[in-house]
């Protein structure tokens, strides 16, 4: 009897927490947002005008062209983190996350002192942000991939082109669609990067929406741009999924990396050198400018401002933490669900969140948290809309790893008389158990870096490290600038130390089972 | 009977108590007044009224005002402040004030200059001027930036129907358009703290002041100057919400914020100008800066009117 109850609390939680999550804080303010802005004169206005249909095309094609790219400049570095153990390994694999965190308005000008503003301006920051989403996405698929099936096609005298081609490449498939969405979510819905870098006239959807909402009070239109995004995005996440279907391999549990032999040597070592040295150039000159701009004096004595540099970062660790322990909970949550109970709407409605305008969102947040709490202004909209923000990155992370758990595996337990909670347990969960530490890791990131959020309504004091670097961008002088600089150098390291720290946890617990 | 009437009496007085507890007004604001809100900023208003006041950052001026606008029916605030002339006719429209608005402070959009380019050369008296040397200028984007809006505002007034003339020339000779202010002043400009090569950007008329005040290391004069043809002056209001609880205390705050002693604080903590005349300016903003001759204001209605048009035809000349 009470094991049924408990059974059934954890049911209700299991269900519960995403559904929740998603609905509370994104399907009910966005469905109070457009209810308030829709009408027939929004969608004329969409069609009618070119500025809107030209903002549609760019927004789609460079977000293609910026996911294609990404894929392939991440593949050679992911291929030697993931196939290979050798020192500076964990290191790089946390050094690869730092563009993730950096605002564009403190990175920007290191792009424009190498490439002319332009499209290819704005395609080249897309890569170098999104590199860590396939670095870590795919990584942790890729280093599980048993190398005997490898081998075994080698073996049977296939070039290594082929292998990649035909054994390797299918078995990522999930995978690399699953780090994809990611990107392809994350350029599309590009708002700050298309502005500093495009040289000014080029627009995304994302632009137009601020601006109609933000400059003309234009609610109509910005609730059709915003019904525009929806779609696309829709759209997009339903081709992902059709090419994540479940493989039909299994992953291994635990893989014994090798260190790189004779002939992969160069290899390995230019695909490390090569691709975090050319993500290493903006961050190189931001050091040097927060020390010649005397930034690091600034930080102790930052008067006239009433958030002081280290309140900033105590908020945004405080935050980050918070994020993703509600982001681990409820991703692991909806994995779980999603992989057992096909529920691929779930998942899809968990992603939306990433390519939806924070404007759209921040605006519905107003109209709709206001009940049974009053939430608008709370300090606690910040971390939970980081949460928002970082659970899609739990799911993608972990539910690779589900998939490929062999349907016998799980059989085979409960005849042994596991129950369902013990199956959990003892098959499923260690072996996502370091797919949820990549989860978790990438959530902290996304909680750091994040800055869409403070566009809504938000206490001064609970200002973030990333806020903080804006505000001081926001005033002239040679202290505020050099400041700004510092902080995001602190910004940077915030975030190596945090991903190596996780990467060690899951280490230690990658030896418990 | 008696017990029972020392027990209504008591219950009447504990229940009377929650009147002790000191009123809370929140005061919504956009981000740049908010952020450098101190203890200190309503310390006065706190002890002379006992009212306590928290501040919300909202976003930018517009971004606050449209906030304001969707939760008229469940305000988030007593009081707003920060809307300018260029959103003014908007909040007022929505209804969202009770009462009158009032007018706190003001600030000139005005070009700034390098001093250091400009030492063999005079620098640009007026916006004549600019229009041969539009490669040495950056200015913000009108559609997505305050400064910028400001900036194409005055040119409007200026230049009339003629306006985009002048616009289709600054374009022909190379000016550069920058989304804001942080990307113009510290992207493209080339005085002060500015990695870029441009000598000239729309800024404000407070800007060399604050390069001196946020100087490191300390100097002693600005490294940037003021042209003082051809600025906007932005004028930021102050209104008490429709439903708020405390309307007087609201207005009390509002009559704090008109204060002598409050109005002298205003340059230093917002670089904008104070008001009330006889609020006296610190020495940083007489001795560092200009005043403008002349500054172009609108009506908010003809800017409000107008708003949609004006930056679809300027982006008609950049696209």
């Amino acid at each position: 009897m009470a094991g049924r109850v408990v059974r059934n609390l954890r049911i209700a939680l299991l269900w519960g927490a995403p559904l929740l999550f998603i609905g509370y804080l994104f399907v009910y303010p966005l469905t109070r947002i457009l209810a308030e802005s829709l009408n027939g004169e929004g969608f004329a206005q969409l069609v009618d005008r070119e500025r809107f249909r030209n903002a549609a095309w760019f927004t789609l094609w460079q977000a293609v062209v910026s996911t294609v790219l990404t894929l392939i400049a991440s593949l050679p570095l992911t291929w030697a983190l993931s196939r290979f153990n050798f020192r500076g390994k964990q290191l790089a694999r946390a050094l690869v996350t730092i563009p993730f965190v950096l605002p564009t308005v403190v990175v920007g000008a290191s792009f424009l002192d190498l490439l002319p503003p332009g499209v290819l301006a704005i395609l080249a920051a897309h890569v170098f942000y999104n590199v860590a989403v396939v670095v870590r996405t795919v990584g942790g698929v890729w280093s599980r991939i048993d190398p005997r099936v490898e081998d075994a096609a080698a073996t049977l005298g296939a070039s290594p082109v082929r292998v990649f081609r035909t054994v390797t490449l299918p078995l990522l498939r999930p995978a690399l669609a699953s780090a994809a969405a990611i990107v392809f979510l994350f350029c599309f819905a590009s708002f700050g990067t298309v502005l500093i870098l495009g040289g000014g006239r080029i627009r995304t959807i994302e632009v137009e929406i601020y601006q109609q909402a933000v400059t003309f009070l234009n609610l109509p239109v910005a609730g059709a741009l915003a019904v525009l995004q929806l779609v696309f995005v829709v759209t997009a996440l339903l081709l992902a999924n059709r090419l994540q279907r479940r493989i039909g391999v299994d992953l291994a549990a635990e893989v014994t990396l090798p260190p790189p032999g004779p002939r992969h040597r160069i290899p390995v070592a230019g695909a490390v050198i090569i691709t975090l040295g050319l993500l290493a150039v903006p961050l190189v000159s931001l050091v040097s400018s927060s020390i010649s701009r005397r930034g690091w004096s600034g930080l102790a004595g930052n008067a006239s401002s009433a958030l002081s540099p280290g309140q900033a970062i105590g908020n945004s660790l405080l935050y980050a933490a918070m994020a993703t322990v509600i982001a681990t909970g409820v991703g692991l949550a909806a994995a779980r669900i999603i992989e057992r109970r096909g529920g691929g709407w779930l998942d899809t409605a968990l992603m939306l969140p990433l390519g939806v305008s924070a404007v759209t969102i921040g605006f519905g947040f107003l109209l709709a948290l206001d009940r049974p709490f009053d939430l608008r202004g709370s300090f606690i909209l910040v971390p939970l809309a980081h949460a928002l923000v970082a659970t899609p990155f739990v799911v993608r992370a972990a539910l690779p790893l589900l998939r490929s758990i062999r349907p016998e595996l799980r059989e085979a337990a409960r005849v042994l008389g596991a129950s369902p909670s013990r199956v959990w347990k003892e098959i499923d969960l260690p072996i996502i158990a370091r797919a949820l530490a990549v989860g978790a890791g990438l959530a902290t990131v996304v909680s750091l870096g994040e800055f869409g959020a403070t566009s809504f309504v938000a206490r001064p004091a609970s200002a973030t490290v990333p806020t903080l670097i804006f505000r001081l961008l926001g005033r002239p002088g040679t202290a505020s600038f050099g400041t700004a600089m510092a902080l995001a150098v602190i910004l940077a390291a915030m975030t190596a130390v945090l991903v190596l720290v996780i990467d060690r946890l899951r280490g230690n617990e990658a030896g418990t089972f | 009977m008696k017990r029972l009437v020392l027990l209504v009496v008591l219950a009447a007085s504990a229940f009377g108590c929650s009147s002790d507890e000191p009123v809370i007004l929140t005061l919504i604001a956009h981000d740049s007044f908010a952020d450098a809100v101190t203890e200190e900023t309503f310390a006065a208003f706190t002890s002379e009224t006992g009212v306590v006041v928290e501040v919300l950052a909202a976003g930018d001026a517009g971004a606050m005002v449209n906030q304001a606008i969707l939760t008229k029916d469940n305000p988030l605030a007593d009081v707003l402040f920060g809307v300018d002339d260029t959103f003014l006719q908007r909040a007022v429209d929505a209804q969202i004030f009770d009462g009158e608005v009032t007018a706190i402070d003001y600030g000139d959009v005005c070009i700034n200059y390098d001093r250091e380019a400009f030492t063999t050369n005079p620098p640009p008296e007026t916006l004549d001027d600019l229009t041969p040397i539009a490669d040495q200028l950056v200015v913000e984007d009108p559609s997505l930036s305050s400064p910028g809006l400001a900036f194409l505002l005055a040119t409007i007034d200026r230049y009339g129907p003629e306006w985009q003339k002048y616009w289709a020339e600054l374009r022909q000779n190379g000016v550069l358009v920058a989304p804001g202010w942080s990307e113009a002043y510290y992207g493209e400009f080339s005085g002060g703290a500015g990695e870029g090569d441009r000598p000239l950007v729309v800024s404000y008329a407070s800007s060399p002041p604050a390069e001196v005040i946020f100087a490191d290391p300390p100097v002693e004069e600005p490294p940037t100057a003021v042209m003082t043809d051809g600025c906007y002056r932005q004028t930021e209001f102050a209104g008490v919400l429709g439903g708020t609880d405390h309307p007087d205390e609201s207005r009390q705050l509002i009559e704090f914020m008109l204060s002598v002693p409050f109005q002298e604080t205003i340059p230093l903590t917002w670089f904008v100008y104070p008001i009330n005349e006889e609020a006296a300016l610190p020495p940083e903003f007489v001795e560092n800066t200009a005043v403008p001759t002349d500054p172009v204001r609108m009506d908010p209605a003809t800017i409000d009117e107008n708003r949609e048009q004006w930056l679809e035809e300027w982006s008609e000349i950049f696209g």
